[in-house]
């Protein structure tokens, strides 16, 4: 018997020092006593960013290149249409079309397009209109793919950034159909609007030729319309452009092509460098097949005005002065900063869908450093009242107690040390919370042997009668709180979740320490002696 | 030591008054809610932005409300914010600064917005303000500047550069920790460790110490606090099943049922509180109500476990005197507990600091209100319910 109980304190002893060495690390001593645990966005300072990918973005630049698509094949195979147009409700529109040649398009159609779009024919004056109407499958599955990809091009930004340990995570309301929302949380991060600049910016860069007569630039988008005879023709778009002319740049429009020669996805890198007059500019080199395209566009176009747009902002527009290999140079105004940020996000590659920014928490260092403070000077105080109490109102046993609740807090610990939970404020509070019922368990069962003992027990049968009637007791009734951490936990976020974590630990690690440890710290201090008053 | 020894009180024969004082608490939650305008939702749950702002000296608050009027739809509303010797105040503006899209971002808008009205020979200097600086920019012009002329030494530019990313940080901890986030003046930097009085020298050429610090800024939009008020009722109310399930399922289900009216009785009377203070429900007191989910339920159950073990042994005696004997024969248990739980969340209310306030009040609260809930409504309703069911089975053998 007493030595089946020796063999139980030593395991229960390394247990604890196992949880021990989770949470202290070995290496740095000091100062970072705690070094093993992560501490949350609200402790150490950062940023928290809930962003909303708008999906219907990537849809109808989908709906806008199959119609380009079908409106190019048609005219390749010579059948005549009136137009090929986005329509509403994520449709194309094809309008018009040679009744004769009607089988032939609608062959075509259904081959390229069936997977996708569900067909509809329509004869309106002797012509057959089509409307091709986007599945609803496809439409998930594409919303779905957007976020993802979306995800990826913030992480590679963010990796850029040199973030240590950012969070990057899909997350959805409930009302969505499908999670749509990111949520971004990096710690340290103490200069918010930049990072955040960083991240939503969308970054689609094109190059694009500038219309070769009458392409501007002109004071308005009226004057650039005036100039086109009132009419701009269809494979053109009025972008804004703003030209350095050192301190009176003005606002102006070009007149811009709108399939690009090369786009972002064409490029292999970027860096920050300087233009020819000194100042600040992002140098680009192309992939092999962009640099193809880009010689011979280049080629093709000497004299004419080539248009760099960066989210459908022309930032520069130099003239080709001879064919250009793989390399370039976008200049604007930019300063040293904004260089080298513009390079890193063409590097990073282009998002495939604007981002709305539905949440925005900064959490300054000092703001984490006094929660941090307050939170450990109300735990030891909670944790010394609590001490003061049980001692003084169950005397030896309650130092039992205490030796219990200390092993809580250390498994407590090792646990988020060894999985690298995160501790958050509410954390902290949910320890707190941990050290108060965590000593419920071992007030039923001292009341309990009280009981016993008034019964007229003896000392070890009130004991092992004690634990043995108060355990499904304090089985009940830590499930019915480990229910609602599980609720909270499925409903929260971050901080949130960090105070589920630590009070569900707690809890299963007081059911350890309560029911198990204090019985052999029961049975170890009454030893084999007859014992005829207990302490409690 | 005890408190109490064996007590015989007829909590079952106190009944009325007990649900008396429940119903009179009640209706006191229910009139504050009617007559102070309903619950204070968070910017969690309304959207909106709350700013914290450190202030060098006590800041004029008319001239603060004015600066930021401009922000806000609704007058902005400003709190104090921890100890009144520490000047920082908590701004709440209704509208979401810096979450529309191509909106100057909130930060910066916030900073402009204050260096107006608290600093306006500084609105259009090229000095920056240390207050406000980040770690990136302030490392970047330490190496510009290079004030302990380590270039001229024979150091590597990896050591150079390590040194004044040291010399930045140590700066900024200084002025993070043992200033609590606002240095008055930059001479302040000597009493850090480690920084030489030509990095300071140097660093006052370009910034300056600004009267106040962005301590911190969250903006929520409309969207996210509707689909969380929502997300919230649902978690409340899953749990409400959960118990219901489970205590159905391990005792009876009338035992389910009388523990989860107790719960709401608890969440009416702390939410009726919340509405008479007029403190602000933010997500941290939601996480607390749904634990006071738990720990109410937690509480009822010590007793139903008596009645049900008490219940075996006494065949013959009456429901009422079952529950009676159960309630006194945990009662020592259940003050002790509730206490140790009290004290440990009075310690958090007291000393846990602003940010978990409303937690620690509202489970402060729910506590006293869970054990109270125990004796007086989940037990009676329990008793009500045997003692229903034993005449209807008396009518039917009669």
């Amino acid at each position: 018997m007493q030595k089946n109980l020796r063999w139980k304190l030593i395991l229960i002893f390394t247990f604890m020092a196992i949880c021990v060495y989770y949470f202290v690390s070995p290496q740095e001593k000091g100062a970072a006593l705690l070094s093993r645990l992560n501490l949350g966005l609200d402790l150490r300072g950062g940023i928290h960013l809930v962003l909303r990918v708008v999906t219907d973005d990537a849809l109808n630049q989908e709906l806008l290149q199959d119609a380009d698509k079908i409106s190019q094949e048609l005219k390749s195979k010579t059948i005549t249409f009136a137009s090929s147009k986005k329509g509403t409700g994520y449709s194309v529109e094809i309008t018009g079309i040679d009744p004769d040649r009607e089988k032939e398009a609608r062959a075509y159609l259904e081959t390229a397009y069936s997977r996708k779009y569900s067909l509809r024919s329509m004869i309106v004056d002797g012509k057959t209109n089509y409307s091709l109407r986007l599945l609803g499958p496809y439409i998930r599955d594409m919303r779905e793919s957007t976020v993802r990809q979306a995800l990826e091009t913030i992480r590679r930004r963010v990796d850029a950034l040199g973030v240590s340990e950012p969070t990057l995570q899909i997350y959805g309301s409930s009302e969505q159909e499908v999670q749509d929302q990111i949520i971004v949380e990096l710690p340290g991060i103490d200069d918010p609007d930049r990072v955040k600049s960083l991240i939503e910016n969308t970054a689609q860069l094109e190059l694009c030729l500038v219309k070769k007569d009458q392409g501007g630039p002109f004071s308005s988008i009226e004057s650039a319309l005036q100039a086109l005879g009132g009419r701009l023709p269809d494979e053109y778009e009025i972008l804004p452009y703003r030209e350095d002319r050192g301190d009176q740049s003005q606002l102006e429009y070009l007149v811009v092509s709108k399939t690009p020669v090369i786009t972002g996805k064409d490029l292999k890198t970027a860096r920050r460098t300087t233009d020819s007059n000194g100042s600040p500019a992002v140098g680009f080199f192309l992939t092999a097949d962009g640099a193809k395209l880009f010689s011979r566009a280049t080629e093709r176009h000497v004299g004419e005005r080539l248009a760099i747009v960066l989210d459908n902002v022309v930032s520069s527009a130099p003239v080709i002065n001879e064919r250009i290999g793989a390399e370039g140079i976008i200049s604007g105004r930019f300063t040293i900063q904004q260089a080298e940020d513009l390079s890193l996000l063409l590097r990073s590659g282009a998002l495939p869908a604007s981002l709305h920014v539905l949440e925005e928490r900064n959490v300054g260092a000092s703001l984490g450093n006094d929660s941090i403070r307050s939170g450990i000077f109300a735990s030891v105080i909670g944790f010394g009242l609590v001490v003061v109490c049980m001692v003084i109102y169950y005397r030896r046993s309650g130092l039992n107690a205490i030796w219990c609740l200390i092993g809580n807090l250390i498994i407590l610990l090792g646990f988020m040390g060894a999985v690298g939970a995160t501790l958050t404020l509410p954390g902290i509070a949910g320890i707190i919370l941990t050290i108060g019922m965590a000593v419920d368990a071992n007030i039923l069962i001292f009341e309990r042997i009280r009981e016993e003992l008034r019964g007229g027990k003896t000392v070890r049968a009130a004991i092992d009668t004690g634990f043995n009637k108060v355990f499904w007791t304090i089985f009940d009734t830590n499930l019915t709180t480990l229910i609602a951490a599980a609720f909270l936990f499925q409903f929260g976020t971050g901080p949130i979740r960090g105070f589920a974590v630590t009070i569900t630990v707690g809890l299963l690690a007081n059911m350890f320490t309560a029911i198990y440890v204090s019985h052999r710290l029961f049975e170890m201090v009454l030893g084999n002696r007859r014992v005829e008053i207990l302490s409690i | 030591m005890e408190i109490l020894g064996r007590v015989s009180i007829d909590w079952l024969g106190k009944k009325f008054w007990l649900l008396a004082f429940s119903a009179l608490l009640l209706t006191g939650g229910i009139a504050g809610y009617l007559t102070l305008g309903g619950l204070a939702y968070g910017i969690d749950f309304t959207g909106g932005t709350i700013v914290k702002v450190k202030f060098a000296q006590a800041p004029n608050l008319d001239l603060l409300r004015e600066a930021l009027k401009s922000g806000s739809t609704t007058p902005p509303l400003i709190q104090r914010y921890d100890h009144p010797a520490k000047n920082t105040v908590q701004v709440r503006m209704q509208t979401v600064i810096g979450t529309e899209q191509g909106m100057e971002t909130g930060r910066h808008k916030l900073l402009v917005m204050l260096r107006e009205a608290f600093d306006p020979e500084h609105v259009e200097s090229s000095r920056v303000d240390f207050n406000n600086a980040g770690l990136d920019a302030l490392r970047k012009y330490l190496l510009g500047a290079d004030p302990d002329n380590l270039g001229a030494q024979n150091k590597t530019t990896r050591e150079i550069e390590d040194y004044y990313q040291n010399l930045a940080q140590w700066m900024l901890d200084f002025r993070n920790k043992d200033c609590e986030g606002l240095v008055a003046s930059l001479d302040d930097l000597k009493k850090a460790p480690g920084i030489s009085g030509a990095a300071i020298a140097s660093l006052k050429k370009d910034y300056y110490a600004g009267p106040f610090a962005i301590k911190g800024h969250d903006s929520v939009g409309a969207v996210v606090g509707l689909d969380l008020r929502r997300r919230a009722t649902l978690a409340v109310g899953l749990s409400f099943l959960g118990m219901l399930v489970y205590l159905g399922f391990r005792f009876k289900p009338i035992f389910g049922i009388a523990a989860v009216v107790a719960v709401i009785h608890d969440l009416l009377i702390t939410l009726g509180l919340f509405s008479i203070t007029q403190k602000e429900i933010s997500l941290t007191v939601i996480a607390a109500l749904l634990t006071l989910v738990g720990y109410s339920v937690n509480d009822t159950i010590v007793v139903f476990d008596r009645i049900r073990e008490n219940l075996r042994i006494m065949r013959k005696e009456p429901f009422s005197q079952v529950v009676n004997l159960s309630i006194n024969q945990t009662l020592s248990r259940t003050i002790m507990t509730s206490g140790m739980t009290f004290i440990s969340v009075l310690a958090l209310f007291l000393f846990g600091g602003e940010v978990l306030n409303g937690f620690s009040f509202a489970l402060t609260v729910g506590i006293i209100v869970s054990t109270y809930s125990s004796i007086a409504i989940a037990s009676p309703m329990v008793d009500w319910w045997y003692r229903a069911m034993d005449q209807r089975s008396r009518r039917r053998t009669a």
